[in-house]
């Protein structure tokens, strides 16, 4: 299982605060495991499409799309910050 | 005990007291900078009535130690202190201080604006406004993105 978190705009969009997921069969990065999110349809797709400025962080640290993703790992996702 | 470098609190905090505790008992600080943001009543043309903080707890605190990490590898810094506020706030509050101390005013200045600046761009903080015509997220600047990035320039040139 992974723990997903979603946090913000984000969270609201998708009513959606945490979840965990079994890591779907040929999901392991970050990019994948969006597109998979996105699949779901409805306000997932639109608001986890690619042109929607989303960051994702794997266990806590900034993470690119081609960051992998296991078993057991925390995956966040979360519009830019804006703290300060 | 050591005290913890990165604070992220629902608290108010006290400059002085936060300042007067970082470079105690330590004579070879010979200059602190420090910084502290504060809500405001006006953001993007509209009256803000209050102002709520989320955060990603366990990762902010995280990031931020990061970022005071760098800063104390390319500045003569002692020390270094960040306190952010969540929760509602309202204009006039603080929401964040932070502080550096060092031997020399150039370093403590340098240190103290680039954590600030990647603060603003990496820790996970978002903030949420009230407004005469409802609540809305705050949206990211480029100009913070901008900021940020100079650093990375100059430690090109540099």
């Amino acid at each position: 299982m992974v723990k997903l978190l979603y946090f913000a705009r984000l969270r609201e969009r998708l009513d959606c605060a945490t979840e965990s997921l079994e890591l779907p069969a040929g999901v392991s990065t970050v990019g994948a495991l969006r597109l998979w999110l996105a699949g779901r349809g409805g306000e997932w797709q639109a608001a986890l499409a690619q042109d929607q400025s989303v960051r994702v962080a794997v266990n806590q640290d900034m993470a690119s799309d081609a960051t992998p993703v296991q078993d057991h790992d925390e995956v966040a996702f979360f519009p830019p910050v804006t703290g300060g | 005990m050591v005290a913890a470098r990165v604070r992220v609190q629902e608290a108010d905090f006290d400059a002085s007291h936060e300042i007067a505790r970082l470079r105690a008992g330590d004579p070879r600080v010979g200059a602190v900078a420090s910084f502290i943001g504060v809500c405001r009543d006006l953001n993007e043309g509209d009256a803000v009535a209050t102002m709520t903080l989320e955060h990603y707890p366990g990762m902010t605190e995280r990031s931020i130690e990061r970022i005071i990490d760098e800063a104390m590898g390319r500045w003569q810094v002692f020390d270094a202190l960040v306190v952010h506020r969540v929760g509602q706030l309202e204009p006039l509050d603080q929401i964040v201080f932070v502080a550096v101390t060092s031997a020399h005013r150039g370093d403590a200045f340098a240190a103290c604006e680039f954590i600030m600046d990647y603060l603003k761009t990496q820790a996970p903080f978002w903030k949420r406004e009230q407004t005469a015509t409802g609540p809305r997220w705050v949206a990211a600047r480029s100009s913070d993105d901008a900021a940020a990035a100079r650093w990375a320039e100059a430690a090109i040139k540099g």
